[in-house]
């Protein structure tokens, strides 16, 4: 049995401590906001927190996560308000949206480690989630106005 | 008149002679710290040299470690620049990965993210480390671009190799991310010599005095 913690909950699970945390999150736990693209940490659909960094669940192993504090997008915000998901609704952001919840996600930790990021700081922390659908542009926009929005404590 | 002449003569000689004596001592002042700089820097910081120094031998087991530590699997970590490479044509690591401030990547685009404390199976699939990481930005101890020489001077240089003295340094061969360049993971073609055969020539090189190739 392994105890995970997420989004402030525990969970016990009857997995292999080898499995990928994927794997746990989506078809054991049934967490599946988080989303498998790639399985070999290429593409970012899977990003969740992992003691507060944008770790690729894919490839990350349940026994990493044992004892660690994991958050997924579910638990990104208790209301659905956190300053990205804000600006990701107002800027109409998603396309398809299956890698949406990854770009949250990572987006999430540059906000917190960078409250005013400019265009190379985005670039160099999400260049590694990548969208079929080119929705970059507006990634980036609704970034900036996140950021904008945290700043203000709206 | 005479007598003043003579008295002249008499009076310049010795100050010829001085000088003369004293251009020859400065020339074998300036050869010999001439040498002596060349002997400081190759061998590096003190502690180096023992009864065994053996200058021919030191540079013959660095032109060895060389060969190792310009290999993609150890050089694409000591990038000249601020991105990782990768691959076993050290090509430039996808996703914009930056070096950062202690080496470990930036943001949501930390090295760990990805880089498991194992390798994880499979063809093009992150190889992993507990330590995985560059070196931080305050001392890149760049290898991609170094000749035989620069490289054996910047490892040699307290200042320029991660500040480790000669037990670090002999230890450092030892380091568990220093041997995972011999277990990448699928499709990484390993460093030229063996580990074993890696570790025997980075110690003869160090315990031999640390010398330079010219």
């Amino acid at each position: 049995m392994i105890t995970l913690n997420i989004n402030k909950k525990n969970y016990n699970v009857e997995v292999d401590p080898e499995m990928p945390l994927l794997w746990a999150l989506r078809d054991v736990i049934g967490l599946v906001g988080t989303k498998y693209g790639c399985g070999v940490a290429q593409c970012g659909a899977c990003v969740v927190h992992l003691n507060g960094e944008a770790v690729r669940s894919c490839v990350t192993k349940v026994k990493r996560a044992q004892g660690g504090k994991i958050t997924t997008i579910e638990g990104l915000s208790e209301k659905n308000d956190h300053p990205l998901q804000r600006a990701w609704i107002e800027l109409d952001v998603p396309q398809c949206g299956y890698c949406q919840s990854g770009q949250l996600m990572s987006a999430a930790v540059l906000l917190r480690e960078n409250p005013n990021p400019n265009d190379e700081d985005i670039d160099a922390a999400m260049a590694g989630n990548i969208c079929r659908c080119g929705t970059y542009l507006r990634i980036r926009k609704a970034i900036h106005l996140a950021a904008e929005i945290q700043r203000k404590g709206k | 008149m005479k007598k003043r002449s003579e008295t002249k003569a008499r009076y310049f000689l010795p100050v010829k002679t001085i000088v003369v004596i004293a251009s020859i001592l400065s020339i074998i002042v300036l050869i010999t710290s001439a040498f002596k700089e060349e002997d400081d820097a190759n061998a590096g910081i003190a502690g180096y040299k023992n009864d065994n120094t053996d200058s021919v031998e030191s540079v013959q087991a660095f032109l060895q470690v060389y060969k190792v530590l310009m290999s993609p699997r150890c050089m694409n970590c000591h990038p000249a620049g601020d991105q990782p490479l990768q691959g076993d044509d050290s090509r430039i690591h996808t996703m914009k990965a930056q070096r950062g401030k202690d080496g470990k990547g930036v943001y949501a685009a930390k090295c760990s993210n990805c880089h498991q404390p194992e390798n994880t199976p499979g063809l093009h699939t992150p190889p992993g480390n507990p330590k995985w990481s560059l070196p931080p930005a305050n001392m890149k101890m760049v290898f991609q671009g170094r000749t035989a020489r620069q490289l054996a001077l910047q490892i040699m240089d307290y200042n320029k190799n991660g500040h480790k003295n000669k037990k670090q340094l002999l230890e450092h061969a030892r380091d568990t991310l220093v041997k995972a360049a011999w277990n990448m993971g699928e499709g990484r073609t390993p460093p030229p010599l063996s580990y074993d055969a890696f570790v025997k020539v980075w110690d003869t090189w160090i315990q031999k005095g640390g010398y330079a190739p010219k």
